[in-house]
């Protein structure tokens, strides 16, 4: 007898249908999983056979087909356990067969018929409503993101046995409350950051306007402090960005608490390779900037990152997604984020002025080759920091990060009147730039470093797009010769 | 027939040619007989006639070095230079630069590229050599390229090493205002240090490189101190402007008091390291350089500069920040903890001054004091 039913497989950051066949005919006992299956699936064997029979179901002592379809999509992990499993009570008649049509199953199995989670349950309850499935039937710990999607039927089922309520009549399971992108999570405050107001200030403009960031100073200097705390004061994710960002997340692992409506900050560590940081292996998976969509990306020591993972960044930074074609397939992943990057000054971290330094003035040369790079032309907003004096330490905490939030939250909301939504002023155009509000003053301090200050025509722009930032975080049309200032003084200098 | 700074190949007599190419050849043994201590050995050997010093570095092969010498080809080694895009001059010729004339222990022939101006305008009167250690700080490069800058605009020929640090800084100042020229510790073919490429096609372009050894030589420890004497010698008054207690610049300075010229030294902070060796040339005599004053009243005279011209003015706030940043505070934070004022008001406080030209931000995002006059208010 056969009978069918639907699953999906995870390709890059999107769910494909898989159409689950399974037929049972008098033979030999045998159990057969054909249609490119990885290994996780071909194993799915035994773990289907052990989990129905503890469910008390009879496995049939038959010749047992499953086919996955299409054949040419190579299928992976073990989030098809579940799939098989109904299809093959189907096909051996231990329930109605009929009952299947329509819906579509994730779920890796226990060897007691327990469920499992798998990965990127809301892109499969995503795609069940995408390729006209009623519902979709996931386990119970992706229930609250496999709900974020509308307009399909979400149920969780706690383990195999409860498939047996199909010949009872009824569709078995509990239809999920779905995860709350709105709340918020405890990230570190900004208060924690004494002293340094230039830099706390540095922080609010990079997140209010998107704008990279590079902060270089001795160890010691609270780089790592602070930019860790940039997570705190990023606006919250607009409706769409959120599901966008959950949907990322749940592909990626990492479990419930991995969703959220908070805005992700990732922080690989300087060893990540290339293909790790912007996505790779066969079949293609998302990379770290992936991970960090709408969010930041935080590379500490971005001077001892390899070259060519830093390479690697140009492209996607300037498009905002990524294309990886391996020979597994092809996929164009998202990645707009902001860059908050690390430094110390040399290699042994003192800086050239510190007599204690005895760095090799070649090696100085080539542990800042990063700074003058291609990648330093995303970098909009550059500060140099130093260990706060003894009175700031113990001086009182500095503001916290829901009053800085709050500004940075209406300046984004200045910038998506002017650009339209998740555009920031980082985002801007030459036209949109050229088109910017300048008070005559402002031009002319401009232009008088332009001319004096060996910059390029695209640190000319670049430096606009922070005054820019700067004027709508004081909520003013037009771009003051104080804006201007201060975002000549945090351009990035050359070399 | 390559021609450049007013001399060819063909500029120089094939004995000195001759000369050069020996030392190119004994390079090696003369790396490994200066071993301890290059700076003193490599002029005592380079004062040797050719058979003494092939005696003194390689005295089993005496004869054979010094007869494949005798034989090397002149139009040989006048394609070789050709082929370079080389000039040669020798002391035998009129152009030869009169500073190396006196010495004993001066080269006999000069190799050089590049055609800015003409050779035998270098003359002991009308240059000056700036030296320094390659680990600069920000106001040492700040200072050097200042000078470099300011003495080229009056006329005078900035001569230094080419090396990091200091020398490209000066080199770099130079070129902005008028004629500067490289000594090489390597031929003139090559740029040394790589990462000087682009500083050394400039001063091909618009000034002088020269060196003692022929094309393609590689340059080794004792090309260096060999260098130095060569820039000692070349000029009426060497400039120190930030070295390090033992640093190879004080050499330069020794050999230039040596060879009878003037020296001087830009002060630094008695407090650290990297000026430790130019504070304690002025303590033992040298003459205090603080700008390109200092030198031009002792090179071509007094009052041969028009008095210093006044900063643009600024305000009492901004006087206190650039105060403040004089004071050795580099960092935005750092300026507004000490004055206790608001860190937005001072970093635009701080875009002002280097958009007047009194500070200077490095590529990290320090700032430094530009050589920049204050500003003199009533």
């Amino acid at each position: 007898m056969l009978a069918e039913t639907t699953a999906f497989t995870i390709d890059g950051i999107s769910a494909r249908p898989v159409r689950v066949e399974v037929d049972v005919q008098r033979g030999l006992p045998n159990f057969q999983i054909v249609g490119l299956p990885d290994t996780a699936v071909r194993e799915a064997r035994e773990r289907v056979r052990a989990a129905l029979v503890n469910c008390g179901f009879e496995f049939p002592l038959k010749r047992i087909t499953a086919n996955l379809a299409p054949a040419d999509l190579r299928k992976v992990g073990p989030g098809l356990d579940l799939a098989l499993a109904a299809a093959l009570l189907g096909a051996a008649g231990e329930i109605p067969a009929d009952r299947l049509d329509g819906w579509a199953f994730a779920g890796e199995l226990a060897l007691d018929g327990t469920l499992r989670p798998v990965r990127g349950a809301l892109a499969m309850a995503e795609a069940a409503r995408a390729y006209g499935n009623t519902g979709i039937v996931v386990p119970p710990a992706n229930g609250g993101e496999a709900a974020l999607a509308h307009g399909v039927d979400v149920r969780t089922i706690a383990g195999a046995a409860e498939l047996r309520q199909l010949s009872e009549g009824v569709f078995p399971g509990e239809r999920p409350v779905p995860v709350d992108l709105s709340r918020g999570s405890s990230l570190p405050d900004m208060r924690d950051l004494r002293g340094q107001d230039h830099f706390r200030r540095a922080l609010e403009i990079s997140a209010a306007g998107g704008h990279g960031l590079l902060v270089i100073g001795p160890p010691g200097a609270g780089k790592s402090l602070g930019a860790r705390r940039v997570a705190s004061i990023l606006p919250p994710l607009g409706a769409d960005e959120a599901l966008e960002v959950a949907r990322i997340a749940s592909v990626s692992g990492g479990g419930l608490s991995a969703i959220s409506g908070v805005r992700p900050f990732r922080a690989p560590h300087h060893t990540v390779t290339p293909a790790g940081l912007v996505g790779g292996g066969t079949p293609p998976r998302p990379g770290e900037i992936t991970l960090a969509h709408r969010g930041v990306l935080f590379l500490d020591e971005i001077c001892e990152f390899r070259r060519s993972s830093l390479e690697a960044l140009r492209e996607p930074m300037e498009t905002g997604e990524v294309n990886i074609v391996r020979a597994g397939g092809r996929q164009t992943l998202p990645c707009a984020f902001t860059l908050v990057a690390a430094a110390n000054p040399c290699p042994c971290g003192r800086g050239e002025e510190d007599p204690a330094c005895d760095c090799n003035p070649a090696a100085v040369r080539r542990y800042r080759a990063v700074l003058s790079g291609a990648l330093a032309d995303r970098i909009d907003i550059n500060l140099a920091v130093r260990q706060p004096g003894a009175e700031a330490m113990s001086g009182p905490p500095g503001e916290a990060s829901a009053e800085i939030r709050g500004r940075v939250i209406a300046a984004r909301f200045t910038m998506e009147e002017r650009y339209g939504s998740a555009r920031t002023n980082a985002t801007a155009t030459a036209a949109e730039v050229a088109g910017f509000e300048t008070d005559a003053d402002a031009a002319r301090l401009l232009s008088q470093a332009h001319s004096t200050g060996r910059m390029s025509g695209r640190a000319h722009d670049r430096t606009l797009r922070v005054a820019r930032t700067i004027a709508d975080l004081e909520d003013a049309a037009r771009i003051g010769e104080d804006h201007m200032a201060a975002a000549l003084q945090m351009r990035r200098r050359e070399a | 027939m390559m021609a450049g700074a007013g001399v060819t190949a063909e500029s120089a007599c094939a004995s000195c040619l001759r000369r050069s190419w020996l030392i190119a050849r004994l390079s090696p043994n003369i790396e490994v007989s200066c071993d301890d201590r290059p700076g003193r050995r490599t002029p005592e050997l380079l004062r040797l006639g050719d058979s003494e010093l092939v005696e003194a570095v390689a005295p089993r092969q005496v004869d054979v070095i010094l007869s494949e010498n005798a034989e090397l080809a002149e139009g040989w080694m006048r394609g070789v230079l050709a082929d370079t895009g080389c000039w040669a001059c020798c002391e035998h010729d009129e152009r030869f630069p009169d500073g190396l004339g006196d010495g004993a222990d001066a080269p006999r022939t000069l190799i050089g590229r590049g055609d800015g101006f003409p050779l035998a305008e270098i003359t002991v009167n009308s240059a000056v050599t700036l030296v320094g250690s390659r680990r600069a700080t920000g106001y040492g490069l700040e200072v050097a390229r200042s000078l470099g800058r300011e003495i080229a605009a009056t006329g005078l020929t900035v001569v230094s090493g080419m090396a990091l640090g200091i020398d490209g800084a000066a080199h770099r100042g130079a070129l902005e205002g008028g004629r500067t020229v490289a000594v090489l510790a390597c031929g003139p073919d090559r740029a040394y240090p790589v990462s000087h490429s682009r500083l050394y096609r400039q001063i091909l372009e618009r000034g002088l490189v020269i060196s003692e050894v022929p094309p393609g030589t590689k340059p080794r420890r004792w090309g260096f101190p060999a260098r130095n004497r060569i820039m000692a010698a070349l000029s009426q008054m060497t400039v120190v402007v930030e070295a390090a207690h033992r640093s190879g610049s004080l050499i330069t300075a020794e050999m230039a008091g040596d060879a009878g010229r003037e020296v001087g030294a830009v002060p630094g902070q008695v407090t650290i390291g990297p000026a430790a060796g130019t504070n304690e040339l002025i303590a033992s005599g040298a003459a205090l350089v603080r700008d390109a004053r200092d030198v031009i009243d002792r090179v071509i005279g007094i009052g041969a500069l028009p008095p210093a011209v006044s900063g643009p003015e600024i305000d009492q706030g901004l006087d206190s920040i650039l105060d403040a940043v004089e004071r050795g505070c580099d960092t935005v934070d750092a300026v507004a903890d000490l004055l206790a004022r608001d860190a937005t008001e001072v970093a635009i406080g701080l875009a002002r001054l280097e958009v007047l030209g009194y500070l200077d931000c490095s590529i990290t995002g320090t700032y430094t004091r530009t050589a920049q006059p204050g500003c003199r208010r009533s």
